[in-house]
């Protein structure tokens, strides 16, 4: 655990990132084939199975420290991190224990299956023979939830300096669902096997916002508009006589959709499309809000009445791979051409669909077709160029987010909670409501769009305005106003105010505005009508 | 009551006094320099001896009156001492007995010795005003030799890299603090001018330092790459800092302890380093006293006050209005070749640092 811990320091210690590259890169070189491996899968969001809950490990600690829990629970939401918080208030350790990395996480999962006291047994010792640094690693090893400062972008880069492996090579080597325990260094890194490779995804092309006038990208004709759609962004892949669909964040989702494993079996043999899962109503031929698709994200498996309620498509945007040729590098519409025709090939009904190219002669005609987005259930436009290849990760020029401007409404601050890590210090996740009758009803709660400035002023103001506790959340006096930007307005039978908003945000700080002038429910209930 | 807690400060009716009041008084009895401890405007000011001289640099031409450590004054039905409370040079905690009953207002309070303030000394008393800005079982500080050593091997690697070392560090105490930790055999130390100014003050009245450069026009600044810069820490990140070419920035405060507030903070490092009494700190000055009641100030109030009740303390609660160890930036950058006096100011996020 000493090279990881130094590791972790020399990370922790500079904000460069080209220090960190050199750091991680140094490491990778010379850290034993197994820690290397496990440090590749902690650093891409690869933890080892939680061995102990969190209850537990907050009781052990308070004993160990000889403070009563609830001492230790007012640290907790101070430090912002159970780990770290364990880490601090623990006596020095009495004791040295030399082990490696990879030796932890194998001793950690070989006490699954033991009882309690055992498990109390081995967490006290290691605390009682781990530096607070490696006592910090140690927990966040069972708990989970590392951040590290290090991006899985950067830590891809230092293992192509480490191993002089190209960084794309890589990345999408890196990409599916192995663990240390599938897989090897060498079979993963240094020498990949062929067959492991049949599930895995390509890195996906992300968009960037367009930040100005859409004339700026040339020729309208250079491009081809869709709209955008508001799911979950997928890879559908079948090969090697079975399919798998990946999540964005690399979750494999197979299992959630079953709807589609008659489709991927319709497709032949070395397929792979990019698109987005929707909720789809298939009587109007239009996307059901976002919120019909989060209970099925919720679950592993699917009850039929979940089925029925909320039943998914495929809206495909590219293909990638096609008789098993990697396509990315071909142009746009090319890949798009080839979408479409294997798409016209299907029966009908199947749950893939093309998501429509939108045609206008001119800019101003997109923007036309732009601002009518929501009523077709999308969220704005999507910009392509035709003639760009598939590149991974964000790449400025290729392919826009166009959204439509968002929704706002002015809701006065009721509640008021601390945020953890490094804004473990200030209350920045806040509770909003509007007026309803002599009263207010809370509608929303938001935690960004702010400046550390003003989240500064607001915890100041904050602490001197506290009218009640509920344990970590304060409610204040109603007076700071905020104008609430959001994407969507759903109605929603489990919140007070009957409304659901999608990604609700602080747009401003309304400091010119009383409480007297912020919205009433009145207001909301209109925008859901017009919008929901 | 021996003290009485009123809206301008702690009051001593006996002597008709108050101490660190943060409102203009007759009468005021000052335990240190900082600005949120002695104020400008009371009409006359009592404190150490070895506090005086920044007092008087730092709020000018007053009526101050000065008392050794140990040494008791009658004020009125009062008698009236200060001794040590090893937070800054001269700082004190105040000593109160009327009619055999003893009071003892700690002021800012750093129980470990750091071979510069006077080490504090625990002084009996029947009730005890603490304070306790890191009063949570998770503030744990290393030792002075760890410090050393962490911020010397921060300055040779930096200087190695032929980087400037930046550090962060309040004007009176914790700067002069640090220049007793540093190997000047690493390379040229350098201060802004608010340090620097305190610097004079402290040597002028027979306080060692090692030599420091001030950094003012006419300075070679290419001739010093590699130097260790102390600066109060609203310097940093400041139009101020751009004259030192490539840096690396540090921070020296007890506030990072938490690896939350570290990234916050954006500074290359953070060392662990306040003026404070500690979690363990404070549990023992309070255990010396032999005092039943204690009443805390400033910082985790309520969590302190519970446990002190647990472990058999009749504790209450007092709010005051003292800053204590600032834990962000000002909001106004300062003017960097002013002696910033009111350095020490917090900023008002960090008035109250109560959870």
């Amino acid at each position: 655990m000493k090279e990881f811990a130094a590791l972790y320091t020399a990370l922790d210690q500079t904000t460069r990132t080209s220090a960190k590259t050199a750091a991680l890169a140094a490491y990778f070189a010379s850290a034993p084939e197994a820690d290397r491996l496990w440090t590749v899968a902690l650093l891409s969001g690869r933890r080892p199975r939680r061995s102990i809950t969190t209850s537990r490990l907050r009781l052990w600690a308070a004993e160990r420290a000889g403070i009563p829990t609830w001492l230790f629970e007012t640290c907790y939401p101070v430090v912002g991190d159970l780990s770290e918080t364990i880490a601090l208030i623990l006596p020095p350790p009495q004791t040295r224990i030399e082990a490696s990395l990879s030796d932890w996480i194998a001793d950690l999962r070989a006490l699954d299956g033991a009882d309690d006291a055992k498990r109390r047994d081995f967490v006290l010792r290691a605390w009682d023979g781990l530096d607070p640094t490696q006592r910090f690693i140690f927990n966040k090893l069972i708990t989970g939830g590392w951040r590290m400062g290090v991006s899985q972008k950067l830590m891809t880069r230092a293992l192509a300096q480490a191993t002089g492996i190209d960084e794309a090579e890589l990345t999408h080597r890196l990409m599916g669902d192995w663990s240390p325990d599938t897989t090897t260094w060498q079979g993963l890194i240094a020498a990949p096997d062929p067959q492991a490779a049949l599930s895995r995804p390509y890195p996906f092309a992300l968009a960037h916002q367009l930040d100005l006038a859409p004339d700026a990208l040339g020729p309208v004709t250079d491009w081809l508009a869709e709209d955008k759609w508001d799911g979950i962004r997928g890879q559908l892949i079948r090969r090697g006589g079975s399919h798998h669909l990946w999540s964005r964040g690399e979750e494999l989702m197979t299992d959630r959709f079953p709807e589609l494993a008659t489709l991927a079996q319709a497709l032949p043999d070395g397929t792979v499309i990019d698109g987005e899962v929707l909720a789809w109503d298939h009587r109007a031929a239009h996307p059901l809000a976002f919120a019909r698709l989060q209970p099925r994200i919720a679950r592993k498996s699917v009850p039929a009445r979940l089925l029925a309620e909320a039943p998914v498509i495929m809206m495909a945007y590219d293909l990638l791979e096609w008789e098993g040729r990697d396509l990315r590098a071909q142009p746009f519409a090319q890949r798009r051409a080839g979408l479409a025709q294997l798409l016209g090939g299907l029966a009908d009904g199947v749950a893939l669909r093309l998501s429509p190219a939108l045609g206008a002669p001119d800019w101003a005609g997109l923007a036309t077709l732009r601002a009518q987005a929501r009523a077709r259930g999308a969220e704005g436009l999507m910009l392509k160029r035709l003639d760009a290849p598939y590149r991974m990760g964000r790449h400025r020029g290729d392919m826009w987010k166009w959204k439509l401007d968002p929704l706002t409404i002015d809701a006065v601050m009721i509640y008021a909670q601390a945020g953890s890590g490094r804004r473990a210090t200030l209350y920045t996740d806040f509770t909003f409501a509007v007026r309803d009758g002599a009263g207010f009803v809370p509608f929303a709660k938001a935690y960004s769009g702010l400046s550390d400035a003003e989240f500064r002023a607001i915890t100041a103001w904050v602490r001197q305005h506290t009218t009640d506790r509920f344990g970590p959340v304060r409610a204040v006096r109603p007076e700071l106003v905020f104008e609430i930007a959001f994407e969507g307005i759903q109605a929603s039978p489990r919140h007070k105010s009957g409304v659901a908003l999608r990604f609700p945000r602080m747009a401003r700080w309304r400091r010119d505005k009383p409480v007297a002038e912020v919205a009433s429910l009145d207001d909301l209930k209109a925008m859901l009508a017009q919008y929901g | 009551m021996v003290l009485e807690f009123r809206e301008a400060g702690i009051y001593c009716p006996a002597a008709d006094a108050y101490i660190d009041p943060w409102r203009p008084v007759a009468r005021a009895l000052i335990t240190h320099g900082h600005s949120d401890h002695a104020r400008a405007g009371h009409g006359s000011y009592l404190a150490t001896r070895a506090a005086a001289p920044v007092m008087r640099h730092r709020l000018g031409d007053i009526r101050l009156a000065t008392l050794p450590y140990g040494e008791v004054l009658r004020i009125g039905d009062a008698r009236v001492s200060f001794h040590p409370a090893g937070h800054v040079p001269g700082s004190a905690q105040i000593r109160i007995e009327v009619a055999g009953e003893v009071w003892v207002v700690s002021g800012d309070y750093k129980t470990v010795a750091d071979g510069l303030s006077e080490a504090f000394e625990p002084v009996a008393c029947h009730a005890f005003i603490s304070e306790c800005t890191f009063g949570l079982p998770i503030y744990d500080w290393p030792s002075e030799a760890v410090l050393a050593q962490q911020i010397n091997g921060w300055w040779a690697e930096t200087r190695a890299r032929g980087q400037t070392a930046v550090l962060g560090v309040y004007a009176l105490g914790k700067a002069q603090r640090v220049l007793r930790l540093l190997d000047p055999g690493i390379g040229p130390i350098l201060t802004h001018g608010a340090i620097e100014a305190t610097n004079a003050v402290l040597r002028g009245q027979g306080i060692a330092l090692p030599d420091t450069v001030a950094v003012a026009p006419g300075l070679d600044l290419a001739a010093c790459r590699g130097a260790m810069v102390l600066a109060p820490p609203s310097a940093l990140g400041s139009a101020w800092m751009r004259r030192f070419g490539p840096v690396s920035t540090g921070i020296a405060s007890g506030w990072m302890q938490l690896r939350g507030v570290r990234r916050r903070r954006g500074a290359d490092r953070g060392f662990v380093m306040s003026d404070h009494a500690d979690w363990a700190g404070l549990n023992a000055a309070i255990a010396a006293t032999g005092a039943e009641r204690v009443f805390v100030t400033h910082g985790y109030t309520a969590p302190f006050a519970r446990w002190l009740g647990e472990q058999g303390y009749e504790a209450g609660i007092v709010a005051t209005e003292f800053g204590g160890e600032a834990l962000d930036l000002p909001e106004v950058e300062p003017d960097p070749d002013r002696d910033t006096r009111n350095d020490t100011d917090p900023p008002l996020a960090a008035r109250q640092s109560a959870p």
